[in-house]
């Protein structure tokens, strides 16, 4: 089982609370993490990354293992301790960013 | 017993006052939405218990929200843990794609971009929902960057009239200052097949045959902010309000100027008239009189507050020119908000109520034309929208 911790918007948009659990099969890369995770709450999709081009939306950042994995490969393997459950995947919402 | 809806999207969440017919004591709910700026919401003339609403951010992007209860739940369409029962594909509501050569899959155009190059189209975010007059499934989307797109299915999954940008002279339009952004559609009552659009900053733009062409609608438009003053496009039009009882009859708010058209937009004519100022961003037209028209008028396009601080409608009975000050119960000093240009609506009741949001998060009504205003709430977040639904 992996873990995903949203930030709130996205949290109250999918009706989740702070971390979702997925079921993804290895190699757990963030591809399949996200895919998981846009299968089982579809309303996500586009929210995180571009419904086609599937590239990370400008203001958000994932962070694992105290590592951002922002500019990693969407392919590369996630840190071990994320795919076997023992530490969430971070979607953050970055500080800056908006026009709030 | 009649009763109005009062629809209000603002910068951060979405709120629905409810009153009866005489428009004194009103129902807040909200905020809906919460965190989000809700550009606009607006409820089907078919079902009014059908209600499109604008969600957007920029971390997070576009979601378009559902209600089929008058604004008490809310919904994405398709956006739940399972395909709907007919089928339609989970998660597409937001999904917004331009179209693409069909030989190349490249742009079909480009527009201007600030350096004076061309620059491909990017979704954004809708700035404006229109229901369909006759569908409740359907309904219209104005976006940023401009361009017109259409669901069928109730939001599911969005389809856009590229007729539109690729008519020709879309390399000419250019984003002003909050983007390049198609904000108003206006339907024709009488006839299905003729819609008006207007983008900032490209001009008003119309279609005779349901929208898959499409022509600039923009003679008689003067802007000092463009070399060629009376350009076929790159006119900043604000706003266009229309009377459902005569149809081709058009107002606009100009960036500068307020215009009117009697031949559905072939050509225009100033009517500012007396007007402190004509830089506005709202307009709109009594519900039952189709010459007494409704602005409000804005200081200049540096300075977006009302002229003196002093909040003023002006209302003119007269198609234009002749304009008064509706002042009774708007602060008269002190008063630095701007009213947006999708943040004024008409009731149709028989004493009709007029209503307005500003950015400093109040929302006032007059139920009797514009004669005197009082405020429904005064704390909201800035006001975005505002829409009105006569129930009953």
């Amino acid at each position: 089982m992996i873990f995903v911790e949203l930030p709130h918007h996205l949290r109250t948009l999918a009706q989740v609370s702070a971390t979702v659990a997925l079921e993804v099969e290895p190699p757990v890369t963030l591809r399949r993490v996200l895919d998981a995770l846009e299968a089982q709450y579809p309303v996500l999709r586009g929210t995180i990354r571009d419904h086609d081009s599937k590239q990370r939306r400008a203001f958000l950042r994932f962070f694992a293992c105290e590592e951002d994995l922002s500019h990693e490969s969407i392919d590369a393997l996630l840190p071990e301790a994320v795919a076997t459950g023992k530490e969430p995947l971070l979607v953050i919402g970055a500080i800056a960013g908006g026009q709030n | 017993m009649s009763q109005v809806r009062v629809l209000v999207g603002t910068k951060t969440g979405a709120f629905v006052l409810n009153a009866d017919g005489k428009r004194e004591k009103w129902d807040v709910s909200g905020p809906f939405f919460a965190g989000w700026e809700v550009y606009h919401m607006k409820g089907s003339p078919v079902n009014p218990d059908r209600i499109y609403a604008s969600q957007t951010s920029g971390w997070f992007g576009q979601i378009i929200q559902r209600s089929d209860d008058g604004g008490k739940t809310w919904s994405a369409p398709g956006g739940g843990m399972q395909k709907s029962p007919q089928g339609w594909p989970a998660g597409e509501s937001n999904r917004f794609v331009y179209d693409t050569s069909p030989e190349t899959g490249a742009s079909l155009t480009t527009h201007q971009w600030y350096d004076g190059t061309q620059h491909p189209w990017e979704f954004k975010r809708v700035w404006h929902l229109e229901p369909s007059l006759t569908d409740a499934e359907a309904v219209y989307a104005g976006v940023e960057d401009a361009a017109l797109f259409h669901s069928k299915d109730g939001g599911h999954s969005w389809q856009e009239f590229a007729g539109l940008r690729g008519h020709g002279t879309g390399p000419q339009w250019q984003p002003g200052a909050g983007g390049m952004c198609l904000h108003t559609i206006v339907l024709d009552p009488k006839d299905p097949r003729r819609i008006y659009i207007a983008i900032s900053a490209a001009g008003a733009f119309r279609t005779d045959d349901g929208g898959e062409t499409w022509k600039p609608i923009n003679k008689g438009l003067r802007s000092q902010f463009i070399p060629d003053h009376d350009a076929e496009v790159g006119h900043c039009v604000h706003h266009i309000a229309m009377s459902p009882r005569r149809p081709g009859v058009l107002f606009m708010q100009k960036h500068w100027d307020v215009m009117r058209s009697d031949d559905a937009g072939d050509s225009w004519r100033e009517v500012s008239g007396n007007l402190p100022t004509d830089f506005g961003f709202a307009i709109d037209v009594h519900a039952h009189e189709p010459e007494t028209i409704y602005v409000a008028p804005i200081t200049s396009d540096s300075l977006h507050y009302p002229l003196d601080g002093k909040l003023q409608v002006w209302r003119s009975k007269t198609g234009g020119n002749q304009w008064e000050a509706m002042t009774d119960g708007l602060p008269q000093k002190d008063c630095y908000v701007n009213v947006l240009r999708d943040a004024m609506a008409i009731d149709t009741l028989d004493e009709c109520g007029v209503y307005f949001g500003t950015t400093g998060g109040q929302v006032y009504v007059s139920p009797d034309g514009g004669d005197r205003w009082k405020p429904i709430v005064r704390d909201l977040p800035a006001v975005l929208s505002v829409e009105v639904q006569t129930l009953g």
